[in-house]
């Protein structure tokens, strides 16, 4: 009994509070915009009976889906989103994992204190890094000044409101994501194993290849889904660092629900983003499962 | 292999310095005396001064913490039994569902739980205010602590559980007086993560949050959209301070605590 409570608590909320909304998202996308409030049409009203039922249900359709199609801006955005997402985990992974290797590689006594210089910027807002770099990269930003002093350029480059700009914010915020599942794959290797690689022939950089990389899979696929994911969805980093050049979904989607108030479409273009991340979702859900078994 | 090669230790150090030098600049700059960010013109504390007397900020502020301490205590009590749920709860209905639920929040992007869960309360007819960014920050930062307290729930030996239901405990002493105590620095640290989620937040708070109740960070946000200002840089400052005393502080008791836990398995592996 008491072990039935215990599970339907959390359980209740999340149906309530994290599934439940995604139906509503789906039923609204599929209304029509309105001048009212709230503005869609139709709302459903349970007063009429079964003919009010019958009414709500007949008077939904696929317009607006049919509009993202119509549209070049979001399938745009959306291809755009996901190539960002893509080129930046790349990056991420480049410089994360170095530092995920040193870490691991550091003497014992110092693993602590280097975890916690990790944590430590993740643990700090998110707006501020970002912000951080707002200064760094204008044009009469940190970085320009720098260079300018040292001769190497000229004229000031511009960086900030471009996509270079975006992709160093992403790298920038997301890399302890990377870095830490990397860690913990590569901390609990025994490095009986690379020497024993090295013993039987095996270069240090076949060694690595051949064993450390292998080894530390499950913490690479985890941070690339930890990066990728979300960031396809970003919302923050493109409206503070990138420019009008830069279209990812999440800014599409603010706009389309604070600027436009067109609600219905907002809720399209989030079912379509939902879909397009369903399967990453479930793979990375699926790898975190089997990573639990394994420890367990 | 407990020294460091020179490629480990180029890669440690240019990494942590592009983790902190952003920072550290932003720090920097909150003590300049010009208005002007990116000119240094002398020290001055005088934008610390100027964000004290700035009335919407201190509320928006007040906002935040209260929403983060509400917040953040119902995701760790709901966030602690879900783990307890996935660990030891064995099979039940719709598990796999259950732990999806658990996991998928962790990678979703904002704006669709955002929208999602605005949607649900004008559906519902709740005013958008306080309660709504704390139901929704709740929701959201129960999965973090959940991950946390699982992890460390699958690690630690379940056979000490036993041993006090062998010796006539009823689940709830055993939970209470054997098994709570070992996970409490997770739950702690769960709780702290949740915390700071709350107060990051922007963009749920911003779907969430109705004219009535507006929090600091979507306060930094329209004040940056502007551009960068020395006022924003003493804010963050402010912030990052708390931040790291709070980590330093957080990382120091887990420490000690594991020092202390560690003692007690040896004692007890001696006396056997």
């Amino acid at each position: 009994m008491r072990r039935a409570v215990l599970i339907a608590i959390p359980y209740v909320w999340l149906l309530a509070l994290f599934l439940v909304p995604f139906f509503i998202v789906l039923k609204i996308s599929l209304s029509d915009i309105a001048l009212a409030i709230p503005p869609y049409s139709p709302t459903l009203d349970l007063s009429a009976g079964w003919a009010g039922i019958k009414e709500f249900f007949s008077q939904l359709d696929l317009e607006n889906y049919v509009w993202l199609t119509e549209d070049d801006l979001y399938w745009k955005a959306y291809l755009s989103s996901v190539k960002i997402a893509l080129i930046s985990t790349f990056f991420t992974l480049l410089v994360g994992y170095p530092i995920a290797y040193g870490m691991a590689r550091a003497p014992q006594e110092w693993r602590p204190t280097l975890m916690m210089l990790i944590i430590l910027p993740f643990w700090t807002s998110f707006l501020i890094r970002v912000y951080a770099w707002m200064g760094i990269l204008s044009n009469e930003g940190y970085l320009n000044q720098i260079l300018l002093w040292t001769g190497i350029i000229s004229t000031p480059l511009t960086i900030l409101n471009t996509s270079t700009a975006v992709y160093i914010g992403i790298v920038y915020t997301y890399l302890p994501f990377m870095i830490l599942p990397i860690y913990s794959a590569l901390e609990r290797m025994d490095g009986s194993l690379i020497e024993a690689a090295e013993d039987l022939g095996c270069s240090r950089f076949q060694a690595f290849w051949l064993v450390t990389i292998p080894l530390s899979k499950p913490g690479i696929i985890a941070g690339c889904f930890l990066v990728m994911i979300p960031v396809i969805g970003e919302f923050v980093i493109p409206s503070l660092l990138g420019g009008s050049g830069t279209l990812m979904i999440g800014k599409v989607l603010w706009e389309e629900f604070f600027s436009n108030r067109d609600w219905p479409v907002a809720s399209a273009v989030a079912i379509v983003l939902l879909l397009i991340l369903i399967i990453p979702i479930v793979l990375f859900q699926r790898n975190q499962q089997k990573q639990a078994e394994a420890e367990g | 292999m407990n020294r460091l090669s020179w490629f480990n230790t180029v890669s440690l150090t240019l990494g942590f310095a592009f983790l902190y030098i952003p920072m550290i600049i932003l720090i920097v700059f909150s003590f300049n005396e010009s208005k002007l960010v990116t000119v240094w013109a002398g020290f001055s504390t005088k934008w610390y001064g100027e964000l004290l007397q700035n009335e919407a900020f201190l509320d928006a502020a007040w906002v935040t913490i209260r929403v983060a301490v509400f917040s953040s205590t119902l995701a760790t009590i709901l966030g602690t039994a879900a783990a307890y749920v996935l660990v030891r709860g064995g099979r039940f209905f719709g598990r796999t569902l259950f732990s999806g639920m658990i996991y998928a929040p962790l990678v979703m992007p904002e704006v669709i739980t955002g929208l999602s869960l605005l949607l649900l309360f004008i559906g519902i007819g709740l005013d958008r205010g306080i309660l709504t960014i704390v139901l929704a920050h709740t929701t959201f930062s129960m999965c973090f602590v959940s991950v946390v307290v699982s992890s460390r729930l699958i690690t630690f030996d379940r056979s000490l559980e036993e041993a006090a239901l062998d010796l006539g405990c009823s689940p709830a002493q055993a939970f209470r007086l054997v098994t709570l105590p070992i996970i409490a620095p997770a739950v702690i640290s769960g709780w702290l993560l949740a915390f700071t989620l709350s107060l990051d937040d922007l963009v749920i708070a911003s779907f969430t949050s109705g004219p009535s109740a507006t929090t600091l960070p979507i306060k930094i946000f329209s004040a940056v959209r502007l551009g960068v200002s020395p006022e924003i840089n003493a804010l963050s400052t402010i912030m990052i301070a708390v931040v790291t005393v709070g980590v330093i502080t957080a990382s120091l008791v887990t420490k000690r605590a594991m020092v202390r836990q560690q003692q007690d398995e040896m004692a007890a592996a001696r006396t056997e």
